[in-house]
């Protein structure tokens, strides 16, 4: 082991918990995996980052992460902000695992509020940090009746939810954390991912795992499982979007960020997915190389 | 007759040294009545609560036959069975409104949430239902999205049996639904479940210690004291020739109006 001083990691165990957390935790991804949607309890630990920054995702990654795999963090989609930046350098200097930012690249994604655009693979895992795995919380205040009410599926209440919402604003107002039906059986919080992201883990390739740090919490979601946002026939789910195009790219299909420029009311949407708005930047450039060259100075190409 | 929908025998169930039961006997057909009545502590909000399989008894069986006439011991058939039982065949009206209803949920989604939890999906046919329900119940269908809490006390009672009868119940039990409402409220609300039983023939089993309330709804009356069933029969026959002591005592002790 590598406990010793001088050693590769710091002195830390490969990926910061000892072996007999990360068998604990793995046990309960095992049977969060073969009940799609259930949430198991775990033994969460202190990590060293406050709750809400990840630390259930990060507990989930640091059990299944293995020396060859290639990680990548996004928090709200982006690549560069603090908490991702932090995480990943986490891993690597507690694992010697390799960092990236290309979605492609990456054979583990860790992941805060977004799905990647670039559609994911077999070969891939996404991780979900989770602040509350409670899809009922605001509707039943006690957790042993939410936890009968997956028992028995009774979901009646979830609907009235939405019902409320309709009856009040002519259309379901849930935009973020939108409740979902995993395999037609269990009523599933897909973290705070918009609205807009639910079609994308319907019968997705990758492995889907969740990690609640303060709730002690994981669920999962095994590849190609049936996952249905919750709607009514009248008023079907529909993924909200901003009504625009990135400024940077020009994708008229990622989800958009609304990015003030100025305190005169200057703004403007980019993509919230950075990696993949980046991608596009390079293709449109290598695809046109200098044909116009319609100012190149001022483009700014990064 | 046809074969009683709800059958009990032999109840017994005790609380330390207290007997709230003690060897209840209680059958209930399709499209009855039945009124328990009692002083406070005879045991019959008990009675009500292990009818309804809240509650096991410690000793005998409840028996719930169904649409297709099988009977179902109410206290075997498992937790998921009974709730199914209570959201679609079974209903429970609450003497206090705000235990039976959501009060941070509007009219129409309270009228609509045992709709829903049936499997319900479509949004503008829940709304036309409780919008006909509210209705039924004499609540202004204008104020389907209005929240209970603003609702007086007589019109929050009327929308929790809106609430209860939606899903067309065979068998509703009530504990005290008049409780705690007016005189005339009560008057009001009497003859509304009257009308709505008797439209609808659902069975009804009628917790109350309020002698004209079971006058003017049951067909027949049970009484309890001290966990006893003391005198059963017609409701007239009981009320107008009162057998046992305990029941005479209790006929006279009604204040003529």
């Amino acid at each position: 082991m590598s406990h010793e001083p001088g050693s590769p990691f710091g002195g830390y165990n490969f990926a910061y918990l000892d072996e007999n957390t990360k068998r604990m935790i793995r046990r309960a991804l095992l049977k969060a995996v073969a009940i799609p949607g259930h949430q198991v309890p775990f033994g969460a630990r202190e990590m060293p980052l406050p709750y809400g920054w990840g630390t259930g995702g990060i507990q989930v990654t640091a059990a299944i992460l293995g020396p060859r795999d290639v990680l990548k963090v996004i928090d709200q989609g982006a690549d560069d902000t603090t908490n991702a930046v932090s995480i990943r350098r986490f891993f690597s200097r507690v694992a010697g695992v390799r960092g990236t930012t290309r979605t492609a690249e990456a054979t583990i994604i860790q992941t805060r509020h977004r799905i990647p655009e670039t559609p994911l693979t077999e070969a891939q895992t996404l991780v979900y940090q989770v602040p509350m795995p409670e899809p009922l919380f605001r509707l039943e205040p006690r957790l042993a009746e939410t936890r009968r009410m997956h028992a028995l599926a009774d979901y009646g209440l979830m609907h009235v939810k939405l019902y409320e919402d309709i009856a009040r604003h002519g259309h379901v107002s849930t935009a973020y954390s939108y409740p979902v039906m995993v395999g037609g059986r269990y009523l599933m919080s897909p973290s705070p991912i918009p609205a807009f992201d639910n079609p994308k883990m319907h019968r997705m390739p990758a492995l889907q795992l969740f990690g609640a740090g303060r709730e002690k919490k994981i669920y999962a979601v095994p590849p190609y499982t049936e996952v249905r946002s919750l709607d009514f026939e009248d008023h079907p789910f529909r993924p909200h979007r901003a009504d625009g195009c990135c400024a940077l790219c020009g994708s008229t299909t990622s989800y958009l960020d609304e990015v003030l420029t100025d305190d005169r009311g200057g703004r403007m949407f980019v993509c919230s997915d950075t990696d993949y708005c980046e991608e596009r930047q390079e293709a449109a450039a290598t695809a046109a190389p200098a044909s116009t060259t319609p100012a190149p100075e001022t483009e700014g190409v990064a | 007759m046809s074969a009683p929908l709800l059958e009990a025998k032999g109840l017994n169930l005790a609380f330390g040294a207290v007997r709230a039961l003690d060897d209840v006997a209680i059958d209930i057909h399709p499209g009855e009545v039945v009124a328990i009545v009692g002083e406070s502590g005879s045991g019959k909000s008990s009675l009500l609560r292990v009818l309804a399989g809240q509650m096991r008894p410690d000793a005998g069986t409840v028996l719930y036959r169904d649409p297709a006439g099988t009977a179902h011991p109410v206290h075997g058939m498992g937790e998921a069975a009974l709730r199914r039982l209570m959201r679609t065949d079974w209903g429970f009206v609450h003497q206090n409104a705000r235990d039976g209803l959501r009060m941070g949920v509007s009219a129409g989604g309270n009228v609509g949430e045992r709709l829903m939890a049936i499997g319900a999906r479509h949004y503008g046919g829940i709304r036309e239902e409780a919008t006909e329900w509210l209705k039924r119940v004499e609540i202004d269908p204008a104020r389907i999205d209005h929240l209970p809490r603003t609702f007086s006390g007589g019109m929050q009672q009327r929308l929790q049996i809106a609430r209860t009868l939606v899903t067309r119940p065979r068998l509703v039990f009530m504990d005290e639904p008049t409780g705690g409402l007016d005189v005339s409220v009560q008057a009001r609300l009497l003859d509304l479940i009257r009308a709505l039983v008797a439209d609808l023939g659902i069975a009804v089993l009628l917790v109350t210690h309020d002698i004209a309330a079971a006058r003017l709804l049951a067909h027949r009356i049970l009484v309890m004291r001290r966990g006893q069933v003391v005198e059963h029969g017609l409701t007239d026959r009981v009320l107008d020739d009162p057998q046992h002591p305990y029941t005479q005592l209790l006929v006279a002790s009604v204040l003529a109006a």
